[in-house]
């Protein structure tokens, strides 16, 4: 098998990724791919580091059990505040939906 | 060595996760990221992880998929084509480059640059059970009710906007 250093980087180049579509896109939407991307790139360094413990444990594999369902918990959530948003503003520019701004 | 099948995984779902930011069509970005979770899968099983890979197949490609598929029809504007993005592209591209230059620095000159695997028995999906149904019961509870109310608040934000209307 690869060394862990080979998952790890796969992990950090889908953070970095997620990460710049944080900061770079102004479609809602888009903001919740790269949330998604986010969680993915975390649940993979969870079970490669815990695959490569001296003594595997399936405290990692729990771990993102959790994470999977807590990721769809989220989009669900997250899917029908767009949607609401969307019919109030008509738009899903971020800087457009500034409705809550004091 | 390096195995050509995690060679061809990594490619898959770095350039689909890439493709579902950068498209122009927000549906292909919405398959993108399908391919890309459907990727993270593949991974699951190089890392001995069926039960996983299964789950993230069910949940990931199966359900929240589907759903954004669903929302990117419901809410497709033509607009979107065309939002303008100068200033925040090059300050996203900055921060993610300095992130993986530091942080693979960082883990290059760590243990784990050479970590190989052990050859003990890896967990199979009873030690999971029971680790669920043991150590971490009161976690699996709670997150019953996050997801029933995740499930609620989700079905009263549309149920309000129908009635506002």
């Amino acid at each position: 098998m690869e060394p862990l250093f080979n998952y790890f980087f796969v992990s950090l180049l889908l953070f970095a990724i997620g990460v710049y579509g944080l900061i770079s896109k102004r479609n809602v939407l888009r903001l919740l791919f790269a949330v998604e991307i986010i969680i993915n790139a975390a649940t993979l360094n969870f079970v490669a580091f815990s695959r490569y413990l001296p003594a595997p444990s399936a405290s990692g594999q729990v771990f993102v059990v959790f994470a999977i369902a807590l990721a769809a918990a989220e989009a669900a959530a997250g899917l029908a505040i767009i949607l609401v948003a969307f019919r109030l503003n008509k738009d899903v520019d971020i800087r457009e939906l500034r409705r809550l701004r004091g | 060595m390096v195995d050509y099948f995690f060679l061809v995984l990594s490619v898959m779902t770095v350039g689909a996760s890439i493709i579902a930011l950068e498209s122009r069509e927000l549906v292909y970005g919405a398959i993108s990221l399908a391919v890309s979770l459907l990727g993270i899968a593949g991974f699951f099983i190089l890392l001995d992880a069926p039960f996983l890979a299964m789950l993230q197949i069910l949940v990931f490609v199966g359900a929240v998929s589907v759903l954004i598929i669903f929302v990117v029809m419901l809410v497709r504007r033509e607009k979107w084509v065309s939002v303008p993005s100068g200033y925040g592209r090059v300050a996203g591209l900055l921060v993610s480059i300095l992130l993986i230059a530091g942080v693979g620095y960082l883990a290059m000159n760590s243990g784990i640059a050479t970590m190989l695997p052990s050859s003990n028995s890896v967990p199979s999906y009873v030690d999971i059970g029971i680790k669920l149904l043991s150590d971490y019961w009161l976690p699996l509870q709670i997150l019953g009710l996050v997801l029933a109310s995740a499930v609620i608040g989700a079905l009263t934000l549309a149920k309000l906007e129908g009635a506002e209307q």
